[in-house]
């Protein structure tokens, strides 16, 4: 408090009780920071140390034994479940994305807009119980890749599309211009000049969307079930295992050998989900400033 | 009016989203129909929820065919759905607003965006991950520490799990607006004489109520529907509401995670069906709060914003 020393103005015991209360809010908010963070790196932490402990060659070799074995069958069936979401999704998301963005500034578009926020609000068990009573049931697929595919892509299509939609709405208006007035048709504007200019916010799209199925446990145990063995290449009547079945089930064994599984995929799942959101956002943040 | 093949073919792609949301709920209203018919509001309003003896032959009550004994009530789940998210929300709240005024006014520009990042971070790590957490960490904690019976799972551990899920989209819904309060408001306040955390608590805050309720809603919205954060740790109460902070409990989505199996053993199918009436019903809530949250933030409940 320097200024206090240069001009000495006594304060009263208000003031003194504000300045009091002020520092006290600040370090109640500082605490408040700290609480919220603490919880983020603990976690980050706890899998890391444990998970990096039960790495070995067997894990990426070998598949579930009961309990135990590798994580071979998981790895891989996460990677053919997100695969084939994203092979539905994608189309569809961008598709939306681009009849939002450019003819969808009617009533039919904010409605579409308005229901794909209700999609994106619903529990994600609700789908994967929507899934179980059409697809397994319904339809007899038992639990298999398409169902749980299917499920996912529902579950990630309203994010492309609204992420798409954002990135074209950034391309600026006399680009399209430009392409109609050399007589280009509407699919070559969008293919050619639309799609091109933001090709970066829907690829974050996507990416983001690649760690949402990622990361999703609840509407893949009504739909893709659990295997020991690897993918078979059927894509119904099969059921399929994945990293985050592993990490649910296997932390409630009593040995420590099903522990460490989880805590592997676990850090798999994590290194996947915490890499593709930081890249995002540094790349994004970097050219927002350019 | 001439065809345009392809606005036709973007505008189809872009109805498979109705399409999808209308087959979700075409379809657990038609399935679950004959539990409607059978639970009638007894469903809601009954504590007990009980399969019936699936190895007895079934019997039919009201024209439909079900297990001798069955009763589909989730009053007990309804209230561990709205307890546990209730408490997640008081925890929250004073945490993440006063994690954002920080983060907004007392953090240097060049940290902030570090910060900030974290924060944000904490949203996108898979819910299955906090319940792994939670059992490695958090239950054991409460165990230890807090809960008489030393078993830390329950309703406190949910709660807490659920607030840590939700903490960053009320932090990040708030440090938004912070930053958008114009100067002139910050440097009138400054100039009545009022200190830095008084600018912030009297002038701010009062500017960004609005948002803040309407990110506050949003993440009931979220609390409401978690799922496998909150089966890991609840403890998987059934049947019986909870008396303390530490009575296991089962919220309507992790309750119907639980019943796969049991499900799948029910010749009648009617659990399903009953399962499919949860579903349903989950849906309702959360839509109900997401569009008042939608409302709150579009400001059609701000009074002030009319005149």
């Amino acid at each position: 408090m320097s200024a206090t020393v240069i001009s000495p103005v006594r304060r009263s015991a208000q003031e003194v009780r504000r300045v009091i209360v002020s520092n006290i809010g600040w370090v109640a908010c500082g605490i408040a920071l700290l609480l919220v963070i603490a919880p983020l790196v603990d976690i980050v932490g706890v899998v890391a140390y444990n998970g990096l402990s039960a790495f070995s060659l067997k894990l990426f070799t070998t598949s579930t034994r009961g309990t135990g074995g590798g994580l071979l069958n998981a790895i891989e069936g996460t990677f053919i479940i997100t695969i084939s979401a994203m092979a539905i999704a994608v189309p569809i998301g961008v598709g939306a994305g681009i009849h939002l963005s450019e003819y969808g500034s009617n009533k039919l578009g904010s409605t579409i807009r308005f229901l794909s926020d209700v999609l994106t609000g619903t529990p994600s068990i609700v789908l994967g119980y929507f899934s179980y009573i059409v697809f397994i049931i319904g339809f007899g697929w038992g639990f298999s890749l398409a169902a749980a595919a299917i499920t996912i892509a529902i579950l990630i299509v309203p994010y492309l599309a609204r992420i798409t939609e954002l990135a074209l709405q950034q391309v600026p208006n006399t680009m399209r211009e430009a392409g109609f007035a050399l007589g280009a048709s509407e699919p070559t504007v969008v293919f050619k000049i639309i799609l091109p200019g933001a090709a970066s916010g829907v690829v974050t799209g996507a990416l983001l969307a690649l760690a949402i199925s990622v990361g999703e446990t609840a509407p893949l145990i009504y739909t893709a079930g659990w295997s020991d063995h690897v993918w078979n290449g059927k894509f119904t009547h099969s059921p399929v295992g994945y990293l985050t079945y592993v990490i649910w089930t296997f932390i409630d064994q009593p040995d420590a050998q099903s522990h460490a599984l989880a805590f592997a995929a676990a850090l798999l799942v994590m290194l996947v989900v915490l890499a593709i959101n930081i890249g995002v956002r540094l790349v994004v943040r970097r050219t927002k400033f350019v | 009016m001439t065809i345009r093949p392809f606005r036709l073919s973007v505008l189809t792609l872009s109805l498979f989203i109705p399409a999808a949301l209308s087959a979700v709920v075409l379809f657990l209203v038609l399935y679950s129909g004959q539990a409607i018919f059978f639970n009638g509001l007894h469903f809601i309003t009954d504590i007990n929820w009980n399969l019936g003896d699936l190895y007895d032959d079934p019997v039919t009550v009201k024209g439909v065919l079900v297990p001798s004994g069955a009763n589909y009530g989730i009053f007990v789940f309804i209230i561990g759905t709205l307890a546990s998210s209730a408490i997640a929300i008081l925890i929250a709240v004073p945490l993440s607003v006063g994690a954002a005024i920080f983060l907004a006014e007392a953090v240097p520009p060049k940290i902030r965006p570090v910060l900030s990042l974290l924060v944000e971070l904490i949203a996108v790590v898979p819910s299955v991950v906090f319940g792994l957490w939670g059992i490695a960490v958090l239950v054991p904690f409460i165990g230890h520490y807090l809960s008489p019976t030393g078993n830390g799972y329950g309703l406190l551990a949910a709660s807490i799990v659920l607030a840590l899920m939700i903490t960053p989209i009320i932090a990040s819904t708030l440090l938004d607006s912070l930053m958008q309060v114009p100067k002139e408001n910050r440097e009138s306040a400054f100039a009545l004489g009022a200190t830095h955390f008084e600018v912030v608590s009297k002038a701010m805050m009062p500017m960004v109520r609005t948002t803040l309720v309407g990110g506050i809603v949003l993440a009931l919205g979220r609390a409401l529907g978690e799922t496998m954060a909150v089966l890991m740790v609840s403890g998987g109460g059934i049947n019986i509401l909870p008396t303390s902070l530490f009575s296991p409990i089962s919220t309507i989505a992790s309750f119907v995670v639980s019943q796969l199996d049991s499900a799948q053993a029910d010749p009648t199918n009617m659990s399903v069906r009953a399962l499919s009436e949860v579903a349903l019903v989950l849906f309702l809530i959360t839509l109900a709060v997401n569009a008042a949250a939608k409302l709150i933030a579009s400001g059609a409940l701000n009074v002030r914003n009319r005149n």
